[in-house]
């Protein structure tokens, strides 16, 4: 541990670093100087030389390619050790040492459980009312997860579903009465048939072309709802959608606020049961051959086209039935609650917490809607800190904050009833 | 008796290139055959066509699984559905499934040999429990079977080369074929590695009544293995008999010569 540190030391003041660190500081230097050291005084028409300026941005360059270099030396080095087959505790990720203490990683979730449980009772609606938003993204990221991360199809776009969800209950409602509960089956299995209906055309594409062709899809759909009034109201959207009830009961902001919780984070649990089941059975592990290898795949006799569509479908039921928590939580839907932004906000979500992996999709989600929450100061700069927090995300941890793992089997060295699952 | 598999006039165009020309070939039951040839002859299309990978332009392929009464004729349906039959193969360009489990590798074989659905996935019924802790046994007998149980819980990318090529096998085997086709299984194998595969396939066609076609260059295993030897040179097929006349067929020879002289 010492040893190490001093040979970064010692490599923090090389010569040839300091070279390095100039050359970049330099550079910077002169790139930002039409913007940051000239100015033109259209009053007094007179320039200003703000050399003061300069030797800031000198400064802090230089300073900052020291620390990613710091930064990138350390992670090479662990990769060089990795490779090096060194297998010591020091290296085992949280996830991995939780992973040989179930009791540890049992007793965690049921803390997390019960405070997620507790959460609306000691906050205000405020609070309550960010959660829930933050929660159903949670179902979407792992959502989104089936598709993007196991299943291996790029689909952008994906706030479709979403929208087929909230829009299902708010028609349904309007013009039949039909209420919360029965909506919210039916939201969901709309979703998934329109998943499906998707799906066909686009079987055949794979990677960039699926993206692009999800992409337009999702933007047809927006244009769709903006523009088709008599189905849709048009960008004023549709108001007025009773928020969930249970029991008949007449319940107060507030109070229908905290069902409304409930019954997210209900949903969350189910959604999470369901997808870690999937995972470890037959079809979870078709989806998964679908992403390594197509033609191995179909060589092992899982028919592809099946295959990918029972991916949309299992994905899209959960957006769907989103989008109907949704659109009952906030009362109000128009078409600008389901941008393109909003799927790539997903997408950014299972790519931050690691695709295919399902503790990672919920901090994934967790992390992008609450920071900006509580980061409200910075709001200026949400994006810039977005784009930098992916940004080393990608560099310094490529399979996310949480990657997958693959189920684990133990087996008895005898030969006869030679084998028991373990989780 | 009917051959399990018999090949009539195969051809495969690629544009202008005729990959595989009018190619014959037979095999019969719990027959080893080697299908040889210099680089690019044809033999890795010859096997895509058959497997379904790739649409034969014209030509027929006519399977008769051992115990069934009549003949099928197979050319043009879709991978899954040749597999399903009774057909595997392995790749020569090793196509794992790199980031899932050895073992899982070998269950995915298993897959159209089971029924669970989304249903069952979910519920995790008693049937669905069974089926899956009978793929898991299966599966690992099929691992000690090629030795690679010690890899078990291995990412498949995680495998020295061998054993990747043996994982291969491992997982066609899954899918329970009456015929396994093999795509220079030896590539890359250590003297002592070959040496073992050759056991192996022998012992997978004696215990398993499994019938094998194979591809490969390494001629010690060619013809230590096989009953029969077919040749193919720019997609024709220039010879076909027992190791001993293929040796001698001048045909061969030149074919083989001219390749080394253009090499
Ligand atoms: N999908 C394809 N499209 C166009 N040409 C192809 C395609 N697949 C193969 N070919 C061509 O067909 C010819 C035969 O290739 P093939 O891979 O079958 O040879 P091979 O006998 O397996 O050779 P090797 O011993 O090197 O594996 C080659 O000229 C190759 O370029
Ligand atoms: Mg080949």
């Amino acid at each position: 541990m010492s040893n190490t540190s001093t040979e970064q030391a010692n490599r923090f003041i090389s010569l040839k670093d300091i070279k390095k660190s100039s050359f970049i500081a330099l550079w910077f230097m002169f790139l930002t100087f039409p913007i940051m050291v000239i100015k033109v005084n259209t009053v007094n028409n007179t320039v200003e030389w703000r050399w003061a300026n300069m030797i800031i941005i000198g400064v802090a360059s230089f300073i900052l390619s020291h620390v990613w270099r710091l930064f990138m030396n350390r992670r090479d080095g662990k990769l060089s050790d990795e490779q090096k087959g060194g297998q010591t505790v020091e290296k085992l990720t949280l996830r991995q040492k939780l992973d040989q203490k179930p009791v540890v990683a049992k007793s965690l979730s049921y803390a997390v459980l019960v405070l997620a449980i507790i959460f609306p009772l000691i906050s205000g609606m405020y609070q309550t009312s960010i959660m829930i938003t933050a929660l159903l993204y949670v179902v979407l990221a792992l959502g989104l997860n089936i598709m993007i991360g196991l299943s291996g199809l790029l689909v952008l776009g994906y706030i479709v579903f979403y929208g087929v969800g909230a829009y299902t209950y708010a028609l349904l409602n309007l013009h039949f009465g039909v209420n919360f509960w029965v909506a919210l089956p039916i939201g969901g299995i709309f979703a998934m048939i329109i998943g499906i209906l998707i799906a066909i055309p686009v079987l055949r594409l794979q990677g960039d072309y699926l993206a692009i062709v999800t992409l337009a899809f999702g933007e047809i759909f927006r244009i769709v709802l903006e523009n088709w009034n008599d189905l849709s109201f048009g960008p004023s959207g549709i108001a007025n959608i009773p928020r969930p009830t249970i029991f008949g009961l007449d319940l107060n902001v507030s109070q229908a606020t905290n069902l409304t919780y409930f019954i997210v984070l209900a949903f969350v649990l189910v959604t999470i049961f369901v997808i870690k089941r999937l995972e470890d059975s037959r079809i979870g592990r078709s989806l998964v051959a679908m992403r390594e290898d197509e033609i191995a795949s179909e060589a092992m006799g899982i028919d592809m086209g099946k295959t990918k569509l029972v991916a949309f479908a299992l994905s899209t039921f959960w957006a769907g039935v989103a989008g109907v928590i949704f659109a009952g939580k906030t009362t109000f839907i128009n078409p600008s609650s389901f941008t393109m932004w909003e799927s790539i906000l997903v997408l950014c979500m299972v790519v931050l917490g690691g695709m295919g992996s399902i503790p990672g999709a919920i901090v994934g989600a967790l992390i992008i809607t609450l920071l900006p929450e509580y980061l409200r100061a910075f709001s200026e700069y949400r994006m810039v800190i977005f784009g930098v927090v992916l940004v080393l995300v990608m560099v310094f941890k490529p399979d996310g904050m949480i990657p997958s793992i693959r189920q684990k089997y133990e087996f008895k060295k005898k030969p006869e009833s030679n084998m028991k699952e373990a989780e | 008796m009917t051959p399990v598999l018999d090949v009539k006039k195969l051809r495969m165009d690629f544009g202008g290139l005729r990959a595989v020309n009018d190619v014959d070939l037979h095999i019969n039951e719990k027959e080893i055959i080697a299908l040889i040839g210099p680089n690019g002859a044809g033999k890795t299309t010859f096997f895509n066509c058959i497997t379904g990978v790739n649409k034969p332009t014209a030509g027929d392929v006519i399977i008769c699984p051992p115990g069934a009464t009549h003949t099928k004729r197979i050319n043009g349906l879709k991978p899954n559905v040749i597999t399903e039959k009774g057909l595997a193969r392995t790749f020569q360009n090793i196509r794992l499934f790199q980031n899932m489990t050895v073992l899982e590798n070998v269950m995915i074989g298993r897959h159209t040999r089971m029924h669970a659905g989304i249903a069952g996935a979910i519920l995790r019924n008693k049937k669905t429990r069974e089926e899956e802790q009978k793929v898991i046994d299966d599966s690992y007998e099929i691992l000690k079977k090629l030795n690679l149980e010690q890899f078990v819980n291995e990412l498949a990318k995680n495998l020295p080369y061998g054993a990747q090529r043996r994982l291969e096998i491992a997982r066609a085997m899954a899918t329970d074929p009456f015929l396994l086709l093999l795509d220079e299984p030896a590539a890359g194998m250590n003297p002592q590695e070959t040496h073992e595969l050759v056991d192996t396939i022998n012992k997978i066609r004696d215990n398993e009544n499994i019938t094998i076609l194979l591809i490969e260059h390494d001629m010690g295993l060619v013809m230590t293995l096989s009953e029969r030897i077919y040749v193919v040179d720019y997609g024709k097929l220039i010879a076909s008999g027992a190791p001993d006349d293929i040796k001698k067929d001048p045909e061969v020879i030149k074919a083989y010569l001219g390749e080394d002289t253009n090499a």
